[in-house]
């Protein structure tokens, strides 16, 4: 299949726009928004169904973004060499994503339930949030029916299109700034779709809450409990700020 | 010789009176109209009243099997936050197990007052129905930071006080046996604060100059984690920012050597402020000995003597500046605390190291000896009264000493003391110094104690050093920027992100307007003064009855651009207002 003049924009030039809003956009939310910058918990309205719901999704996420990690990375070529053939790859990788998926879908169907019926959490969720769910859940649906679709193939065996030859080393060209648009234009229309759904999230990405993602405090295994800090030196007379009056 | 003197740092301590405190709450509406007046913190009081015996707020807060705040002592010696170290916090950031909900606080309310006047006419008196502050649904109100103030609800609500829970029976809740009294709460500043170790970002911190404890507005993700590990649950989660806050010890005003609002405001004169110099070194060690009834020694033991030669090089050596040795040195906290001995840490079990200690109540126990025909302020009468008081020791040294009754007893015969010493000096018989000794003192101790308890001078009580960079002739000012939390950035309402990102808006046009007006105009009362309708006869149009012509149709959007435009009085502003005048 030849690329067209639209996938040539969709997956030559869009990939560098979505790039640009993230990184431009994480820089621009920090420097001007640090104050907005949190998880805004609605633990405090409701913290029952959140006990269960939240650590589902965000444990089932973790897992997903791991295995995305892997599939889009590493390259089929280096998993051959070490002896892992495709079958056992795949099924290991859709079972695994499938359980994933689905308790992702799981995890956020409760939030967005409880979001929807408790009071106080309903009235505290903005536009931006709703927009945001959205697309989340429009990501998370259309992974899953491309996990659903290649495993549903696998079992008929008929030949579904395999990622890995074709979304994976897309991606991988991204990085190298030589974008594989013939490599992606071979993908399965729903591989197309959860592409485009996810690149709308990452454009998203830093103008929505999801931001706490990325101040995942990682550091505090590290550093001692009690954090002191100071306000420097004392300043000598000649240092010290001028400050309004007569002295 | 002593202990080596380790790091010295210093820390500005508070001791509250308790035998002062009248329960009028003005502390903690002083304090909320200072810091927590804003949206997300309507149900937020850094500062309350607690009655005990009491649930206190949030509700049976002191409960830690359940609330598991603060520090436990591991197998091996070490302190590791009681709700879990940094792994176990880390699994559980996704949803806090140990938070209290707003219901463990109260559901914030208010009234909804514009029924009052757009009330149909009809038979019935309108009312103002409580509407919920969280949802703004009608609610009934069931629970409030004080609901059993003054031991309302009786039995049924102070039987759940997890102090009466542990000693059963000796908390009488019949009318003729019942007691009270009240407990105010701030934060604790803890040298060890929990909090602090709790939280995952690192937003939290402990400021080395003058201990402290704060929160980093813009460094805070909102994982929730310092309002499990503050035993004392005085740090809070802004519902509306995301963030958590806490009492502050009021710092703009401390640095600039001023009491916090609620020692300002305190009616009875309770508070005490002063700074404490301590070896941070010993820290650890004091709050991990191994029973929790030593903690208050070991704490004492962490205090330095500001009056030993040693201390005072070493606190040089470690930037100490001069002036905060002797502020030290007349500090009202290290007289009641470590030479008096008369002031006790709140619940030391939590190993926190608190920084608030309180003088117990020794209850009204000279009326109770004269009405048993007893001299009611006999040495010998109070002292073997102090066992038999109506505040039993045990509920006071479950708050104050982990339990360990002996303490207490030697504080309230400390006050007994004085009050037997100083009826003497008053009636002009010999001082007995037998009455001194008989509680480790001297008799001039006690009249020193005395001055410092019972007349308590404003700077007595108060003895703030200005901060380090903050000249002493800038003691007392604080630079007027309208609201301190009016910064760029700062928690103002409004944005593309949530309700509070993003820059700030004015609270409202006519108190921007107002601020600005007093802050660039030369008199007193300000340029644009409004005219008072009451003192109004009907007649003329006397100036500022309307406002002025270039304010009418400003609004809030063009604000930026009329700020400019009106930062110097305009020429045909100051025409008009002379015009209506002439009129």
């Amino acid at each position: 299949m030849t690329p067209t003049t639209l996938d040539y924009l969709l997956w030559g030039a869009l990939p560098y726009v979505v790039l640009a809003i993230l990184i431009g956009g994480t820089i621009w939310r920090y420097r001007y928004d640090r104050f907005g910058w949190t998880t805004r918990s609605s633990q405090l309205y409701e913290s029952r169904l959140l006990r269960i719901a939240s650590p589902v999704f965000h444990f089932g996420l973790l897992v997903v973004v791991i295995g995305h990690v892997v599939g889009l990375l590493i390259p089929e070529t280096w998993t051959d060499a070490v002896g892992i053939t495709d079958d056992m790859y795949h099924v290991t990788a859709l079972s695994l994503g499938a359980i994933a998926g689905v308790t992702t879908l799981g995890g956020i169907a409760l939030l967005i339930y409880r979001r929807r019926t408790n009071g106080p959490v309903f009235s505290a969720t903005t536009v931006n949030d709703k927009v945001m769910y959205l697309v989340l859940v429009a990501a998370i649906l259309a992974g899953l029916t491309t996990t659903l679709l290649s495993a549903v193939a696998g079992l008929t065996g008929g030949h579904e299109v395999d990622y890995r030859e074709t979304v994976s080393p897309w991606f991988r060209s991204i990085f190298i700034l030589q974008p594989d648009v013939t490599a992606m234009t071979a993908a399965s229309g729903a591989f197309k779709l959860h592409a485009l759904i996810g690149l709308t999230l990452f454009a998203l990405f830093p103008f929505t809450r999801l931001v706490h993602a990325f101040s995942a405090p990682v550091w505090y295994l590290f550093r001692p409990y009690v954090v002191y800090r100071t306000r420097g030196r004392e300043p000598t007379p000649a240092s010290r700020p001028i400050r309004r009056g007569w002295t | 010789m002593a202990q080596r003197i380790g790091k010295v740092m210093a820390q500005v301590a508070m001791v509250m009176n308790l035998d002062k405190c009248i329960g009028c709450h003005t502390c903690s509406v002083t304090c909320k109209q200072a810091w927590t007046n804003r949206g997300g913190v309507e149900y937020v009081w850094f500062n309350n009243v607690e009655t005990r015996p009491g649930q206190g707020y949030p509700r049976q807060h002191e409960d830690q099997d359940r609330w598991q705040g603060g520090w436990k002592r591991t197998a091996a010696g070490r302190l590791k936050p009681r709700a879990g170290g940094r792994l176990k916090r880390l699994a559980t950031i996704f949803a806090n197990p140990k938070m209290p909900s707003i219901q463990d606080y109260y559901e914030p309310w208010t009234y909804d007052y514009e029924h009052l006047v757009s009330a149909p006419l009809g038979d019935d008196i309108p009312g103002a129905r409580p509407r919920s502050l969280i949802t703004g649904d009608p609610m009934q109100i069931e629970w409030s930071a004080n609901w059993d103030d003054d031991l309302a609800g009786g039995e049924e609500l102070g039987s759940q006080d997890p102090i009466v829970k542990k000693i059963g029976d000796k908390v009488k809740f019949e009318y003729e046996q019942s007691f009270m009294f009240y407990l105010p709460r701030i934060c604790e500043h803890c040298l060890n604060p929990s909090c602090v170790a709790s939280c995952p970002s690192g937003a939290m911190y402990k400021r080395a100059e003058d201990g402290i404890v704060l929160v980093d507005q813009d460094k805070c993700r909102g994982w929730r984690m310092c309002v499990t590990g503050c035993p004392y649950k005085k740090v809070y989660f802004n519902h509306k920012t995301g963030k958590a806050e806490k009492c502050t010890l009021c710092y703009p005003r401390v640095e600039v050597g001023m009491p916090t609002v609620c020692s300002e405001t305190c009616v009875g004169r309770l508070r005490y402020l002063g700074v404490i110099l301590y070896d941070v070194e010993r820290v650890g060690k004091a709050a991990a000995v191994k029973d929790e009834r030593d903690l208050y020694e070991a704490q004492l033991d962490v205090f330095l003597d500001p009056d030993d030669p040693d201390v005072q090089a070493a606190a040089l050596r470690d930037g100490i500046p001069q002036r905060w040795i002797e502020s030290a040195q007349r500090s009202p906290i290290h007289m009641l605390a470590k030479r008096f001995r008369v002031a006790l840490p709140l619940h030391p079990e939590y190993r926190t190291m608190p920084m608030v200690w309180y003088i117990p109540p020794l209850s009204p126990v000279v009326d109770a000896l004269s009405e048993t025909g007893h001299d009611g302020e006999d040495a010998d009468n109070l002292f073997a009264a102090v066992d038999t008081l109506r505040i039993p020791i045990e509920y006071l040294a479950e708050l104050f000493t982990a339990g360990d009754t002996e303490p207490v007893k030697a504080v309230l015969n400390r006050l007994a003391a004085m009050r037997a010493h100083m009826r003497r000096l008053n009636l002009g018989d010999t001082p007995d110094e037998t009455i001194a000794e008989a509680v480790g003192l001297t008799g001039r101790d006690i009249e020193q104690m005395y001055r410092l308890l019972a007349l308590a001078k404003y700077d007595d009580r108060y003895v703030i050093p200005t901060a380090y960079g903050v000249d002493e002739a800038d003691r007392g000012v604080i630079d007027e920027i309208g609201c301190s939390l009016d910064f760029e950035g700062g928690p103002g309402m409004g944005g593309p992100f949530g309700e509070a990102s993003g820059t700030p808006q004015p609270a409202s046009v006519e108190t921007f307007h107002a601020l600005r007006d007093r802050q660039t105009s030369d008199d007193a009362a300000g340029a644009a003064r409004r005219f008072n309708l009451l003192n109004w006869d009907g007649n003329g149009r006397p100036p500022g009855l309307f406002p002025a012509r270039d304010q009418k149709h400003s609004s809030a959007r063009d604000q930026k651009h009329s700020s400019a435009r009106d930062q110097k009085h305009s020429p045909e502003r100051d025409q008009q207002v002379r015009n209506e005048e002439a009129k």
